[in-house]
């Protein structure tokens, strides 16, 4: 059955008729063609699809396109590229496909210092798998992206 | 420099094969077999789909042959009448909708009269179970030096031991993936590949195509570790066959359960070690019997256990052994490369086997090593005499200095007394990995590569050599540019496209960096004579040069070529294999430390050090980062990574039920670079992508057993398989003493 949703996304307001069965995913990357966010296993595992709804990280693979209905989702595409300088000087990024998920957790997380404060990055990186990189260089460009941006 | 493409992989702008926008594109799927051996008796298309509106395609219309080239022919690109493991290809189908191709699969009935399947690589099969030739073996390898026998028969001490390792996933963060379409009657296949020279070379076999009517092009490609060396071609002949059945673009991308099910693993192995030392700890006799799975066809098996046996000894001074490898058939997935091809296995063994050795003398298991590692001047099992430069007792030492071993022994000593459940332990390994193709195998593959100076000024750089994330992009980029003392931001590499770019070989045996990179050199240096510019002349008299040129001629480019030449001091006798097995050796000794619950049996890696001497570093970033990635990779297939197998299939096929490391499991890792660059190699580097992921699983094994006593011989050393090796400690630990942390 087709539902027809209002959403802002990435902070413009956005109107579609989609299938209830649709992920979120689906939606961003195939009708709306913005396709920063990779499927990486479909299961919320890996991270690799990482976007905000409503300013928390979600895995759009989990979410269904109509539970976003009057949600604001922002995607990878809508950060700017200014605030990645770090985690490119500390090696975070490799082949690339979990990068744009990576990067969506750690901006947030650079603009939440009290979660950045509480939970170790180790911990709060934790759901998004790398195979590249062994992490140091993900756990590394975080702490600096947060360094960066608290000053 | 940074890393050329990295801020556009962060900014989610790197367009993948899954990326790109096409018009009017199919959705390409493959019906697999659900039987592990047997003859198809039927294929049922159920009528809950309407299939006139769908593209079919089976074995019988593969225009030329029906097979995926890779060293033999034996892999059918669909199967025609017999399958040999559960998920091997039988039909492809297309439909313009992924949500119908998708239920049209589900939709096919294939019905196999089975036979027994051959199951377990470690057992011989029955007369019945022969599949291929008259044993099962698809190759089989003897590597003898000296006299074995005699110095078993003089040594002071035999000291035995059989080490076993499962297979391993690659788990691409990227699923495998492809893009086929007939432009103006040539075949032109986009996807994630290492090597689009193979892709391109299959699929001309397959389609009966002209090398002319075949355009292979790479796209970024989210990891490879080996996964996409031979499998890419698989996938690029069924998504061609589609694309040239319903005349449209069809793309095939793989979910990640069709990617982890039916795509090729790491060999399983087992391998026995019969080891004759003499009274002063020096190895006299060394008896290796290598066995691998191979899975259900040859792929590149045969090359996996050559590499194997020749890594079998490790990176030790070897007089008398004998080496025999075998690689047999089972009836599961096939086996293919992975990251180390056949090193990790090898120095698994090797590597746990001087820790039993130095056990059994009761000699400290880095004094066994520095006795008995290769000198300058020292030959190996080849009989490839050794004279690199590289201090490999001095860079072993330097890692047991850095991990502070002496020191950490002995607080684990106080450690392990006092507390109720958990036991500390520290260990290492000593490894080598020979850097590109084995033997006269870069003589064959006849890498070429050109420099071209283009009219608006700039470089181009043009390899077959992938972006996998490694960094080759960057790394050539950087050669060129010092090579020719260009901005670096001038130099541009062409996209790798068999159209458009020479054959320089795969991107695969950690041989880009060295052998292509210093082909880049070449014809850079060539690049310079065509323009007549002296070797002394700096950027600017040759972008003058180039501007004259261009102004001489206008529609001509010059073009810089460099083709591989072997150093002519490098023998090698293919047969028996004797003499110079590689052009360059990396070196690398890694310290793992260890905390084993004795309670769960769960071992935790605390801490890691990694040195190692792979030439001159191109860029420590991404040099420091091919080390950590092997590293955390190695781990995973040391302690959680298990392939669970029913009736030759992956039961585990997800990323929830195989666990791959988080950042919660990889500890810190120090690594230090040693450099001793090599001539034949750019700017002096040897092969870096690999060795990293030789040296992990030993010394965190080792480190194990030095914590628990136990004989961990056997990987994944998962809580359940460790808990069956380890004494446990009842839950709650010693009297009461232990609450769970």
């Amino acid at each position: 059955m087709s539902v027809r949703i209002e959403f802002r996304l990435n902070g413009r307001p956005a109107a579609v008729t989609v299938d209830e069965s649709l992920r979120l995913l689906d939606l961003l990357r195939d009708e709306l063609g913005l396709r920063g966010a990779k499927e990486g296993c479909a299961e919320g595992r890996c991270g690799a699809c990482c976007v905000l709804l409503d300013g928390l990280p979600v895995n759009a693979c989990l979410v269904l396109a109509v539970q976003v209905r009057g949600s604001a989702v922002e995607t990878i595409e809508a950060r700017d590229e200014s605030r990645l300088q770090a985690l490119l000087r500390s090696g975070a990024t490799q082949c690339g496909a979990c990068s744009p998920g990576v990067a969506q957790t750690v901006l947030w997380i650079a603009e939440h210092p009290d979660v950045a404060e509480s939970f170790a990055l180790e911990d709060l990186l934790a759901g998004h798998l790398c195979r590249c990189t062994g992490y140091r260089g993900i756990v590394e460009g975080a702490r600096r992206t947060i360094e960066a941006e608290k000053a | 420099m940074d890393r050329l493409e990295g801020l556009s992989k962060l900014a989610g702008l790197e367009r993948y094969v899954g990326d790109l926008l096409v018009e009017g594109c199919w959705w390409g799927a493959t019906v697999r077999s659900p039987s592990p051996r047997g003859r198809i008796r039927r294929i049922r298309f159920r009528p809950e789909v309407d299939w006139s509106d769908f593209a079919v395609v089976d074995a019988r219309d593969i225009p030329g042959a029906n097979c995926i080239r890779h060293i033999e022919d034996d892999q059918p690109a669909l199967a025609l009448d017999r399958v040999r493991h559960v998920h091997e290809p039988v039909l492809l189908v297309a439909h313009p909708s992924r949500s119908a191709v998708r239920r049209a699969v589900r939709a096919v009935e294939i019905e196999v009269d089975e036979d027994d399947p051959v199951l377990d690589f470690r057992s011989a099969p029955r007369p019945a179970g022969i599949q291929h030739g008259t044993d099962n073996v698809f190759s089989r390898i003897t590597i003898e030096k000296g006299d074995l026998e005699s110095a078993m028969a003089e040594a002071a001490y035999i000291v035995e031991g059989v080490y076993e390792t499962g297979a391993q996933e690659h788990v691409c963060l990227e699923t495998q993936g492809m893009l086929a379409n007939v432009e103006d009657g040539v075949v032109v296949v986009r996807g994630s590949m290492q090597c689009p020279f193979y892709v391109k070379e299959a699929i001309s076999h397959a389609l009966a195509k002209s090398g002319d009517e075949v355009r292979v092009i790479q796209t970024p490609t989210g990891g490879g570790f080996g996964g996409k060396e031979d499998y890419p071609s698989m996938i690029g002949v069924h998504a061609a066959l589609l694309a040239q059945r319903v005349g449209h673009p069809v793309r095939m991308i793989y979910d990640r359960r069709e990617d982890m099910a039916a795509t090729p693993k790491r060999h399983p192995s087992r391998i026995r070690h019969r080891t004759g030392v003499d009274a002063n700890g020096r190895l006299v006799a060394q008896d290796v019997d290598i066995l691998l799975d191979g899975g259900a066809y040859t792929t590149l098996s045969p090359v996996v256990v050559s590499r194997a046996a020749i890594h079998a000894t490790g990176p030790y001074a070897c007089t008398n052994a004998r080496v025999r490898g075998r690689v047999v058939l089972t009836n599961s997935v096939p086996c293919g490369a992975f990251r180390g091809f056949g090193g990790p296995q090898a120095h698994f063994a090797n590597e746990r086997h001087m820790d039993v050795i130095a056990a059994s003398l009761g000699m400290d298991p880095a004094e066994l090593r520095r006795r008995n590692l290769l000198r300058d001047g020292d030959a190996t099992l080849t009989g490839q005499i050794i004279e690199d430069g590289t201090d490999r007792v001095a860079l072993m030492d330097r890692a047991l200095e850095i991990a502070s071993v002496p020191e950490k022994r002995s607080r684990h000593r106080e450690f392990n007394r006092s507390h109720a459940y958990l036991r500390r332990g520290i260990g290492m390994a000593a490894v080598h990995h020979g850097c590109g193709f084995t033997g006269d195998g870069e003589d064959r593959l006849d890498s070429r590569v050109e420099v071209a100076g283009l009219a608006d000024g700039a470089i181009e750089v043009r390899t077959a050599s992938t972006e996998m994330g490694q960094g080759a992009t960057t790394i050539l980029t950087k050669l060129a540019a010092d090579r020719l003392d260009f901005d670096p931001r001038r130099v541009r590499i062409a996209p790798p496209d068999t159209a458009r770019v020479p054959d320089s070989g795969p991107t695969v045996a950690s041989r880009t960096a060295m052998i292509v990179g210093k082909l880049v050199e070449d014809a850079c240096d060539d690049l310079r004579r065509r323009l007549g510019v002296a070797p002394s002349c700096d950027g600017e008299a040759l972008a003058e040069a180039l501007r004259g040129w261009h102004l001489a001629h206008p529609r001509l480019l010059p073009i810089g070529e460099a083709r591989y030449r072997r150093a002519s001091a490098q023998g090698w006798d293919a047969s028996r294999h004797r003499g110079d097995a590689y052009g360059a050796y990396s070196w690398a000794t890694q310290v793992a430390e260890v905390e084993v619950d004795l309670r769960t049996g769960v071992a935790r890696v605390v801490d890691f050090v990694s040195v190692q001497d792979v030439g001159r570093v191109l860029d420590r970033l991404l040099a420091t980062g091919q080390v950590e990635g092997g590293v955390a990779q190695s781990l995973g297939w040391a302690l959680l990574e298990q392939v669970r197998f029913d009736r030759g299939a992956m039961i585990n096929p997800s990323l929830t039920e195989y666990a791959v490391p988080s950042c919660r499991d990889v500890p810190p890792i120090r690594v230090e670079f040693v450099e001793s660059p090599y001539a034949g190699g750019g700017q002096g580097a040897r092969g870096l992508g690999e060795i990293p992921a030789d040296g992990p699983a030993p010394a965190i094994a080792n480190a194990i057993a030095d914590a628990t006593g136990s004989r961990p011989d056997a990987l994944p050393l998962t809580a359940e398989r460790l808990a069956a090796v380890i004494e446990l400690v009842p839950r709650g630990g010693l009297d009461g003493a232990g609450t769970p942390t």
